[in-house]
C-alpha cells in the first residue's frame, strides 16, 4: 500500500474503493463484539465462512465481522445487507438455513427475527425494532457497519475526511469548531472539550500531549470497549484532530489490559493508519508529525482519574495528584495534555465533518449531541443505546430498554458508576444530561444506567458501591481512605440487621467529611450512592435497622427461606439440587428445610417450579417452625379422596 | 528463570523506565506471576529502585507475587451482575473450591479473583474462567461448568 500524500489523494483512494465495492452484493454482517464472542459468534462465524464457501457463493457473498451492534441480549447478531435484515441469537446450526434460503433465494428465516413481546409480531429490518428505532446512533451507529480491522472499511464510509479538513482549516479554527459545538467530556465531569483543548493550546511549552482515556472502569458501563473495538480508527481521527488543534506530536491510549480485543483492534489501526500515512511523519502531505502509543492499565479504578491515569502513564504506581494548576497546562511529565474519554474523541471527526450547527440540534440546552448509555440490570433489552441528550429516562427504559422482565416492578435506576446516585420512580421523566443529573443528587459519569427492580435492596447496593470503592481507594489521603472504611463497615453492619438507632446520621456525618476533603473525585463523589438512596429510599434503611427487615427480601442475614406445606408437592427439585442437603423430605413426603444447614444459596427458591411456588422468603418475622413428621406425608391422599 | 526471556520483553520496550508496567503486564502473562528474579533482573536493567517496582506490583490489580493455579477463575462482580444475583455465585464457587478471592489452592489446581466489570452486562452474571465467559449463570450452573476442570 502506497502512502497517501494529500487530502486529494484521500479522496482519489476513496472513490477507488467504493468504485470496487459493490452496495447491491449481498453482504453478511456478523457481530464479533466481546458480548457476542461470549454468546458463541466466533462458532457461528467459522460456520458461515465454511457454509459459504461449500455453496459455491465465495465470490457472490461478502462476510463482515463488524464490531458491537448494542443488542447484546440477542446476540450473537446477524444482519444481511443490503436489504438489512436482522437475525439475533444466531447459533452455527442455523447458518446452512440463512445461506440456502436469505442469500440464494432471498427468503426470511422466520424462526431467527426479532419479535416484539408485546404483540408477538416479528420484525425483519433493523430500523423497525424498537430497540433500534428510539435511538440516534450517531457515534455508535457505523460499529455495524464496519470490520474493525480495516482500514478501508472505515474510509470507505468516509473516514479520515474530518482529518483532511481540519488539516486544511488550520488548528484555530478546529478549536472554534469545538468550542462551538459546546461538546462536554462524555467520561463524567461534563467539562467542555474546547476550552480545555483551548488551555493548552495557549500553554507556551513545546511539548504537548493528547491522551485517551479507556481506563473504563465503572461497573455496568462498557461504550467505551464497544467503540474502541468496533470503531478504532473514529478514535485515533479525533485524537489526530485534537493533537493538530493543540500542537501535540505525541498522543497515549491508556487502556484497560482487561479489553484484550480493544487492545489488539487498536492496535492494528494504528499500524494501518502509519502505513496509509494517516498517522506518522507529515500526514497527508501537511507536514504535520503525530505519533500514538498504546499503554495498556494494570487494573486500578482509580486510573480513570485524569491525574491518576497520566502518573501511571509516567510509569508509576497511579496516585491522583491535586490539581492546582490544571493538567491541560500541567500533565503528563508536567506539560500540557488533553485528555479526554474515548467517546468525546469518537464525537471529534463527526462535529468536524458535519459542522457544530448540525451537532447541537441535538441535545438541550447545555448537553448538546447524543450520549451512549449502557443500559444494563434488570432490564428487557440489555445493551448499549445511544440517545440525544434530553431524552427522558422513562423513555430509555421502557421505550428502548423495553421494561423490566418478569412482571417484576421498577424500583430505582443507577446512573454515573460508583460516583452517581439511584433515582426513584418519582424521577423517570427526567431528561438526562450533565446538569439534570446532577441536580437530581446523580450524574450522568461515564453512561452506566443499571435498572433495579423490586428485589434489589438499596441499602446493599449503597454497600456495594463503597465496598467497591473501598478497594480502589488508593489510600494516599485520609478521608477517602479512611471515611469510606467507616461508613462500609456501618453499612454491612445494617445489612447484616446489627444497625443501630444512630447509624444513618453518623453516615451522613461520614459521607459529608468525605465528599469535603478528599483529594480527588473518586472520594469527593464516593458518597453520593448512599446520599442518593438515603435520601429516595430512607425507609429501607429504616427497616433494616429498626425491624432488622429487609424489604426487598435480598439481604441474606435477613431472610430465610421456607417452604410451604400447603404447597410443597413432594416432587424431589429443591431437595436433589440443594447444594447444601440443607432439605429434609423424600417421595411424597413434604420438603422441609433445615435453618441450621442451609446456606441461603436461593437455589431451592429458583428451581420450585411455578406452579407450586412453594418456596418463599421470609424477613423480620419468625420462620413458622417445621410441620410435625406424622403430618408431612402426602401419599395417596388425592387417591383416597 | 530465563534471564533471556526476561532481557527480550524489557528490550522490546527500548529498556525505558516509563515502561515500566507494560513490561511487568508481559512478564505476568509469561508466567502467571511475577517471581522474584524477575523483578530483580528488571530493576537492574530499567535502573529502577526494586522498592518503586513492589510499589506497582502490589498497587495494580493484574499482579500477583505468588504463582496462580492451573485454571483462573474471574467472578465478574460488576453491578449488573451483582444485581442479578452474583454474591450467590460467588458464594458457591467458594464452596467448591475451598478458596476465596486472592487465593489459589494448595494443589495449584484453581485461583480465584473477583473483577468489577467485564463488560458482558447482557449475560450477567458471568464468570470467566481461563478467558472462556460463562454466562447466566447461578449457583447450580457453576458446580457444572467446575466440574469439566481438572
Amino acid at each position: 500500500m502506497p502512502r497517501i500524500n494529500s487530502p486529494a489523494e484521500l479522496e482519489a483512494f476513496r472513490e477507488g474503493l467504493l468504485s470496487q465495492r459493490d452496495p447491491n452484493k449481498p453482504c453478511i454482517t456478523l457481530c464479533s463484539g466481546s458480548a457476542c464472542h461470549a454468546s458463541g459468534s466466533a462458532e457461528v462465524g467459522a460456520r458461515i465462512e465454511e457454509e459459504v464457501r461449500k455453496q459455491g457463493l465465495s465470490d457472490e457473498v461478502i462476510i463482515r465481522k463488524t464490531g458491537c451492534h448494542g443488542f447484546c441480549e440477542r446476540g450473537p447478531i446477524v444482519v444481511i445487507h443490503p436489504e438489512g435484515i436482522c437475525y439475533f441469537q444466531v447459533k452455527a446450526e442455523d447458518v446452512p438455513d440463512i445461506i440456502s434460503r436469505t442469500i440464494k433465494e432471498k427468503q426470511i428465516v422466520d424462526r431467527l427475527l426479532y419479535e416484539d413481546p408485546d404483540t408477538s409480531e416479528k420484525i425483519i429490518y433493523e430500523s423497525e425494532i424498537p430497540f433500534y428505532k428510539n435511538q440516534e446512533r450517531l457515534v455508535f451507529g457505523s460499529n455495524g457497519n464496519i470490520d474493525p480491522k480495516s482500514i478501508d472499511d472505515y474510509l470507505a464510509i468516509g473516514g479520515y475526511a474530518a482529518l483532511a479538513r481540519a488539516l486544511e482549516w488550520g488548528p484555530e479554527k478546529v478549536v472554534e469548531e469545538i468550542k462551538k459545538s459546546n461538546l462536554r467530556g462524555r467520561g463524567g465531569g461534563g467539562f467542555p472539550a474546547g476550552r480545555k483543548w483551548e488551555g493548552s493550546r495557549n500553554a507556551p511549552e513545546e511539548i504537548k500531549y493528547v491522551i485517551v482515556n479507556a481506563d473504563e472502569g465503572d461497573p455496568g458501563a462498557y461504550m467505551d470497549r464497544s467503540l474502541l473495538e468496533g470503531n478504532p480508527h473514529a478514535i485515533l481521527e479525533g485524537l489526530t484532530i485534537g493533537a493538530w488543534a493543540i500542537g501535540s506530536h505525541e498522543g497515549y491510549i491508556y487502556v484497560r489490559q482487561e479489553y484484550p480485543l480493544a487492545v489488539e483492534n487498536i492496535t492494528i489501526a494504528i499500524e494501518k493508519a502509519e502505513e496509509y500515512g494517516l498517522l506518522g511523519k507529515n500526514i497527508l502531505g501537511s507536514g504535520f508529525d503525530f505519533t500514538v502509543k498504546v499503554h495498556r492499565g494494570a487494573g486500578a479504578f482509580v486510573c480513570g482519574e485524569s491525574t491518576a491515569l497520566m502518573t501511571a502513564l509516567e510509569g508509576r504506581a497511579g496516585e491522583p495528584r491535586p490539581k492546582y494548576i490544571r493538567s491541560n497546562i500541567k500533565g503528563l511529565w508536567g506539560k500540557p495534555s488533553v485528555l479526554n474519554n474515548v467517546e468525546t474523541w469518537a464525537n471529534v471527526p463527526l462535529i468536524i465533518n458535519k459542522g457544530a450547527d448540525w451537532f447541537t440540534q441535538f441535545g438541550t440546552e447545555r448537553s448538546k449531541g447524543t450520549k451512549i448509555f449502557s443500559l444494563v440490570g434488570k432490564i428487557t433489552n440489555t445493551g448499549l443505546v445511544e440517545v440525544p441528550m434530553g431524552m427522558t429516562l422513562r423513555d430509555i427504559i421502557y421505550k428502548i430498554g423495553g421494561g423490566i422482565p418478569g412482571g417484576k416492578r421498577f424500583k430505582a435506576v443507577q446512573t454515573g458508576g460508583p460516583s452517581g446516585g439511584c433515582l426513584p420512580e418519582e424521577l423517570l421523566d427526567l431528561q438526562v444530561g450533565f446538569d439534570e443529573l446532577t441536580q437530581a443528587g446523580s450524574m450522568m459519569g461515564s453512561g452506566g444506567m443499571i435498572v433495579m427492580d423490586e428485589d434489589t435492596c438499596m441499602v446493599d447496593v449503597a454497600r456495594y458501591f463503597l465496598d467497591f470503592l473501598t478497594d480502589e481507594s488508593c489510600g494516599k489521603c485520609v478521608p477517602c481512605r479512611e471515611g469510606m472504611r467507616q461508613m462500609l463497615k456501618i453499612l454491612t453492619n445494617i445489612t447484616q440487621g446489627k444497625g443501630k438507632e444512630g447509624d444513618i446520621q453518623l453516615l451522613e456525618e461520614l459521607a459529608e467529611v468525605t465528599s469535603e476533603a478528599s483529594l480527588c473525585a473518586l472520594g469527593k463523589s464516593a458518597p453520593n450512592p448512599l446520599l442518593s438512596t438515603l435520601r429516595h429510599f430512607r425507609e429501607e434503611y429504616e427497616a433494616h435497622i429498626k425491624e432488622k427487615r429487609c424489604p426487598a427480601l435480598s439481604c441474606k442475614e435477613l431472610i430465610a427461606y421456607y417452604i410451604d406445606p400447603e404447597k410443597c408437592k413432594a416432587c424431589m427439585i429443591c431437595l436433589r439440587k440443594c447444594p447444601a442437603d440443607a432439605i429434609e423430605g423424600g417421595k411424597k413426603l413434604i420438603h422441609v428445610i433445615d435453618q441450621e444447614k442451609c446456606t441461603k444459596c436461593g437455589t431451592c427458591f429458583e428451581s420450585c417450579p411455578p406452579r407450586f411456588s412453594a418456596v418463599r422468603k421470609i424477613s423480620g418475622e419468625p420462620v413458622p417452625p417445621p410441620i410435625p413428621e406424622e403430618q408431612r406425608t402426602i401419599a395417596g391422599k388425592s387417591k383416597e379422596k | 528463570m530465563d534471564t533471556e526471556k526476561i532481557d527480550r520483553i524489557i528490550g522490546k520496550h527500548d529498556s525505558e523506565a516509563s515502561s515500566l508496567i507494560q513490561v511487568l503486564l508481559e512478564i505476568q502473562s509469561e508466567y502467571h506471576w511475577l517471581p522474584k528474579e524477575a523483578l530483580e533482573r528488571v530493576s537492574e536493567r530499567l535502573q529502577v529502585p526494586l522498592a518503586r517496582i513492589m510499589h506497582i506490583a502490589t498497587f495494580y490489580k493484574a499482579f500477583s507475587l505468588v504463582p496462580k493455579g492451573r485454571h483462573e477463575i474471574h467472578i465478574c462482580m460488576g453491578t449488573a451482575c451483582h444485581v442479578r444475583g452474583a454474591p450467590r455465585v460467588l458464594d458457591a464457587v467458594q464452596d467448591l473450591t475451598g478458596i476465596k478471592p486472592g487465593e489459589t489452592d494448595l494443589d495449584l489446581k484453581f485461583s480465584l479473583e473477583t473483577v468489577n466489570c467485564l463488560g458482558c452486562c447482557a449475560l450477567g452474571p458471568v464468570v470467566e474462567i481461563d478467558g472462556k465467559t460463562h454466562g447466566k449463570m447461578s449457583p447450580s450452573d457453576t458446580a457444572e461448568v467446575l466440574k469439566n476442570y481438572d
